[in-house]
């Protein structure tokens, strides 16, 4: 029995949930479990209460309107995996939800708690910067929408209230036929990356980028929108002599020094991967149907 | 604190209605209050994949679940993959002919994983098994072995003989 002792709380309502939230001391809500129960087994979080959301109703769908993915929080990253619409209308998501974890780890883990537990380097987190996405919380005034820029407020902080939990997450999706890579540098399959880079581009009938959206992950406390080279791209064909200069300059990015690498190596990754991936892209744009 | 709930579990198609502490793990449940110890704990914390279970039928890793998350569902553990007390599994016997274990100990979680995988794909490429496995750490065998295990149950869940033995 290694888990510290703690009540255990399992809500059918997401009301129900936010009201148990504002009125328990010390509670933290458990989604697919892939890392807060590590942390629980390993006492590293000591929380008096354990708010259970797997038996909450509605949390659970992946839906397609305006444009957009809208997921539930508590989606298990195998249903996003197997997800037709996920396939069809976002790639770059079915692409890098197959390099979280593994099998059994998907089989559990949740969209919102992937996102809410913002590891730095985590597949999701880094995609929903990519994106765009927009949070939905709910708490005991209602529900608010948040910019995933504006999410995560300091490293493994999301910008929600103690009484607050999120619900969905909603990634808007690129017209179809655009470019797209998820790619990272990980010791070994399913490892959380060292460096991850996800690119989504879009190209007029000439092979100009007229769109670009470049992230890394894995850098810093939060995903890096490299807000530079996306505009460095645009008017540019899609070469590696150019994109060579172009993801050089993201070599003075800074970055973490842990026990997986020190700064300089991310560094290195940091002009690698972004370029490798909108290679990637470029290649699927022309493959598909982006230049009829 | 030692909050306890009543839950009721189908493992291994035998229905269990338990009184368990709310902190205890799955595994811990499994293996102390069911006696059920041919699942086994490595690290406890997600990483090496011995404990592996079925969850309704998908793998799970049992460290990483309350037993009380478990309530009203089914759950396959190594003991349970086996048609019954004389016959091993075509997955066991391809392990036991191929040489996939040496010390044993995170067979349980191989066994279950590639229980899945191999219903999901049940005619995969060397890279795909790598990838299914990739969840299950083994010091012993350098996984080569298993990884030709599981290329064989492959062969004779798809009623196609087996590969031929190299020992």
């Amino acid at each position: 029995m290694k888990p510290p002792p703690f009540s255990y709380h399992d809500p059918r309502t997401v009301a129900d949930t936010v009201v148990l939230l504002g009125s328990l001391e010390n509670a933290k809500l458990l989604a697919g479990g892939q890392s807060l129960m590590p942390m629980l087994n390993m006492r590293y979080v000591l929380p008096d209460n354990i708010i259970d959301l797997n038996r909450v109703d509605g949390l659970s769908y992946i839906r397609e309107q305006n444009g957009a993915l809208e997921i539930g929080a508590m989606t298990r990253q195998r249903d996003i995996e197997f997800s037709n619409a996920v396939r069809e209308r976002c790639p770059i998501m079915h692409e890098a939800i197959r390099q979280v974890g593994h099998r059994q780890t998907r089989n559990r883990g949740t969209l919102g708690g992937s996102l809410c537990h913002l590891d730095p380097s985590a597949e999701l987190v880094t995609l929903a910067a990519a994106l765009d996405a927009k949070v939905s919380v709910a708490g005991r005034n209602g529900s608010r929408s948040i910019d995933f820029s504006t999410f995560p407020v300091a490293y493994m902080t999301p910008a929600i209230e103690l009484d607050e939990m999120v619900t969905s997450a909603t990634f808007p999706c690129w017209p179809r036929g655009h470019g797209y890579a998820f790619v990272e540098f990980a010791r070994r399959h399913g490892d959380f990356a060292i460096v991850s880079a996800a690119v989504l581009i879009e190209e007029d009938r000439n092979g100009k980028v007229t769109r670009a959206s470049v992230t890394l992950g894995g850098m810093g406390p939060a995903p890096v929108r490299a807000s530079e080279v996306e505009r460095a791209l645009i008017g540019e064909t899609i070469e590696e002599k150019r994109l060579r200069e172009i993801c050089e300059t993201l070599r003075k990015l800074d970055a973490i020094d842990d026990i997986h690498a020190p700064t300089s190596y991310r560094q290195q990754l940091a002009t690698v991967l972004p370029r490798r991936a909108l290679l990637k892209a470029h290649e699927r744009m022309v493959r598909g149907n982006g230049h009829e | 604190m030692s909050e306890s709930r009543k839950i009721v579990v189908t493992v291994n198609g035998t229905r269990y209605e338990e009184t368990v502490p709310v902190r205890v793990t799955l595994a811990d449940f499994i293996r102390h209050q069911l006696g059920l110890t041919g699942t086994h704990l490595g690290c406890e914390h997600g990483v090496c994949g011995a404990c592996t279970i079925l969850l309704d039928g998908l793998s799970a890793r049992s460290c990483l679940m309350l037993a009380v998350q478990a309530d009203g569902h089914e759950i396959l553990t190594v003991e349970g993959i086996a048609p019954n007390a004389d016959t091993l599994h075509p997955l066991q016997e391809a392990f036991r002919d191929n040489h996939g274990l040496q010390c044993g100990f995170c067979t349980p979680g191989f066994l279950t994983t590639l229980i899945e995988f191999l219903r999901d794909n049940p005619n995969p490429t060397e890279e795909e098994v790598r990838i299914g496995i990739s969840g299950n750490l083994c010091r012993c065998t350098g996984y080569q072995n298993i990884v030709i295990a599981a290329l064989d149950a492959a062969k004779r869940l798809r009623g196609e003989g087996k590969l031929e033995s190299r020992y």
